[in-house]
């Protein structure tokens, strides 16, 4: 890999008040790569992502887009930077068609003299090309979000990260509440919008999952980097062990019998 | 990349166009209206229910339903209540009546500072609750007892009364009043009385012309609400807006939807429409009360329900509320042509609130493939 980072995140410190929740943690995405971010619960994944979603500020450290200081004030200004983050479960409005959430915030609109008019026909064609590339079949595209799986689902927030132009793309946690198949299919989608050039930043405590699609992983514990390390470098095992810290685990599996 | 031939689940089952048809928000009040409409044809047919007059007579009252229905039901889709529209009734009456009648101002100046007045309430009604947090019920609920508070305090204080009458001669010769309180068609309704299509007075001073002298401005209103309102709902980006800030705020804010502002215009609109109402009936009436429009937010959200509208917000449908405001306006005004006591209207309403909520949460689970 030597192509430069589109973000690069220094020794980033985030305080909340009393609380030291990011103590100073490094993290760099390239292009075409999937950088998974691995942590046990309360690491701090959600604040690092926050911040580099513009949702929460730095308290300490820099920033870099494209070699560049920034600083976002506000998700919006990420977003339009080209930093898309898929949440877990707030990205869709179950009672609202595909389409209808597909265009949310951004509809294409038909002029009719001085009136717009949402332009359904470019808007439902859109949606069921970009659905078809992540390998999903609408049945209509105004059927209701509601009746798509819950990988479906994140892949119609995919889907539309990258079709609104995307550079680097976070997804927070997608396959934790998902059952194997739709596991497979999200981590299918992953690799299919990697190949498009498009930086992917996976939030995972899954280590099977991470490796899975993972080209370089980073380990989050206590609100510090404990190390990046790039795929074929690390083993699965070792992974594990740097998340939940070690000797502990050891002795938990060996009492449970197997790899948890 | 170029996966196009994904293969169509087999374990989801065709779905029948009869089917796909009847889940749709409109469906409890479209069953409603053919029911109220069959059941009257039957039992009150020859009592004048359906000839010229019997049809203005439900129609105007259905046509006062639906006016405020449109705008509890583009509220409720965003997610949100508002319960001081009956207050907000009496309270806009009370406010033409007083500027008007009392001041002595035109009454144009008298609508058009109470539209402003009203909309201004409605906005800060909205700016309250998105700034607080707080639910619309309980935002609202105290707009309801202020703002009947005030309309039953400001005309003892200045007129000793809680009536003030006298509107319609300050609306005489108005350019504005008669938007709101005119007729149309007045020759079209003459020619089908010539026609022999409709009744004419067979004596008195208006002997020889049509029982029914045109269409009131009430009922342009309300048609006119509903089409714009459906159009902006169904076929706008800020119709999208509406229904992302009522589905899951969280998700549309997520996406840069500008939930606060599209709420906060919702009550405007909420407001507007209650406005509309009271401008209508005073100018009708001739005068303003301090009871007007009691009960009339329940009955709005009623109308909406039946229409198919989810209390939860982020979906329902304004040809829905319509239909449920034209259910209400037919039955209420059918029972007095059935002879049937009209306190039977009150039980009426209960029981179709029951049955339309109970469809509603059964429409929505099928779309929403909840099991």
């Amino acid at each position: 890999m030597t192509t430069e980072p589109i973000i690069e995140m220094r020794n980033i410190e985030k305080h909340f008040g009393p609380v030291i929740a990011l103590n100073g943690v490094s993290f760099d995405i390239r292009p075409g790569e999937c950088h998974c971010l691995l942590g046990d619960n309360g690491a701090g994944k959600s604040t690092f992502i926050k911040t580099m979603a513009g949702v929460h500020k730095p308290t300490g450290g820099e920033i870099l887009f494209g070699g560049q200081a920034m600083h976002f004030d506000s998700p919006r200004d990420a977003m339009e930077a080209g930093i898309a983050t898929v949440y877990q479960d707030l990205a869709m409005i179950p009672l609202m068609s595909v389409t209808r959430n597909f265009w949310m915030g951004r509809e294409p609109v038909r002029k009719v003299g001085p009136f717009k008019f949402l332009d359904f026909k470019t808007a439902n064609d859109v949606t069921m090309s970009e659905m078809r590339k992540m390998g999903i079949n609408l049945r209509s595209p105004q059927q209701a979000v509601g009746t798509l799986s819950g990988g479906e689902r994140q892949t119609v927030a995919i889907a539309r990260a990258v079709h609104f132009g995307a550079k680097v793309l976070i997804l927070d946690e997608p396959t934790s509440a998902l059952g194997v198949r739709q596991t497979a299919n999200v981590l299918s989608t992953i690799d299919r919008v990697r190949k498009t050039g498009i930086g992917i930043v996976f939030i995972t405590h899954n280590v099977r999952h991470a490796m899975a699609v993972g080209d370089r992983f980073t380990v989050l514990n206590r609100g510090k980097t404990l190390g990046t390390a790039a795929r074929g470098e690390i083993t699965p095992e070792a992974l594990q062990d740097l998340m939940a810290g070690g000797q502990e685990m050891a002795a938990l599996e060996g009492s449970l019998g197997g790899t948890v | 990349m170029s996966n196009t031939d994904a293969t169509v689940d087999e374990r989801i089952k065709e779905t029948s166009k009869l089917r796909k048809a009847l889940i749709r928000p409109e469906l409890g009040a479209i069953v409603g209206t053919v029911a109220v409409f069959a059941f009257f044809i039957i039992f009150a047919g020859d009592s004048g229910m359906f000839n010229a007059q019997g049809v203005l007579n439900w129609s105007t009252v259905s046509a006062q339903f639906m006016i405020i229905a449109v705008g509890a039901c583009m509220l409720m889709i965003a997610g949100e209540f508002d319960l001081s529209v009956g207050s907000m009734i009496g309270f806009a009456g009370m406010s033409i009546a007083i500027i008007s009648v009392t001041l002595g101002w035109p009454i144009w100046v008298a609508i058009l500072l109470t539209f402003a007045l009203c909309i201004a309430i409605g906005a800060l009604n909205g700016i309250i609750v998105v700034r607080t947090g707080l639910p619309s019920f309980i935002v609202t609920l105290a707009f309801l007892f202020i703002l009947r508070g005030f309309t039953i305090f400001f005309p003892q204080l200045i007129e000793r009364r809680t009536i003030i009458g006298g509107i319609s001669e300050a609306a005489e010769g108005d350019w504005l009043a008669p938007l709101f309180g005119g007729k149309v068609g007045g020759g079209f309704f003459i020619w089908l009385g010539d026609l022999g299509v409709i009744e004419v007075f067979s004596r008195g001073t208006r002997a020889g012309q049509p029982v029914v002298d045109g269409i009131p401005m009430l009922i342009i209103w309300a048609l006119g609400l509903v089409a714009i309102a459906h159009i902006i709902l169904t076929r706008t980006q800020f119709g999208n807006w509406v229904f992302a800030a009522g589905g899951d705020a969280q998700a549309a804010r997520y996406v840069g939807v500008p939930v606060d502002r599209v709420k906060i215009q919702m009550f405007m609109f909420t407001a507007f429409c209650a406005c509309v109402f009271a401008t209508c009936q005073v100018i009708e009436f001739g005068s303003a009360g301090a009871d007007r429009g009691l009960l009339k937010e329940f009955e709005a959200i009623i109308a909406v329900v039946i229409g198919g509208a989810l209390l939860t917000g982020g979906y329902g449908s304004v040809i829905g509320a319509a239909l449920g405001a034209l259910i209400f306006g037919v039955v209420q005004q059918g029972l007095f042509f059935a002879g049937v006591e009209s306190s039977l209207f009150r039980v009426f309403l209960g029981v179709i609130l029951l049955f339309a909520v109970i469809l509603n949460t059964y429409i929505r689970r099928i779309i929403t493939g909840e099991r």
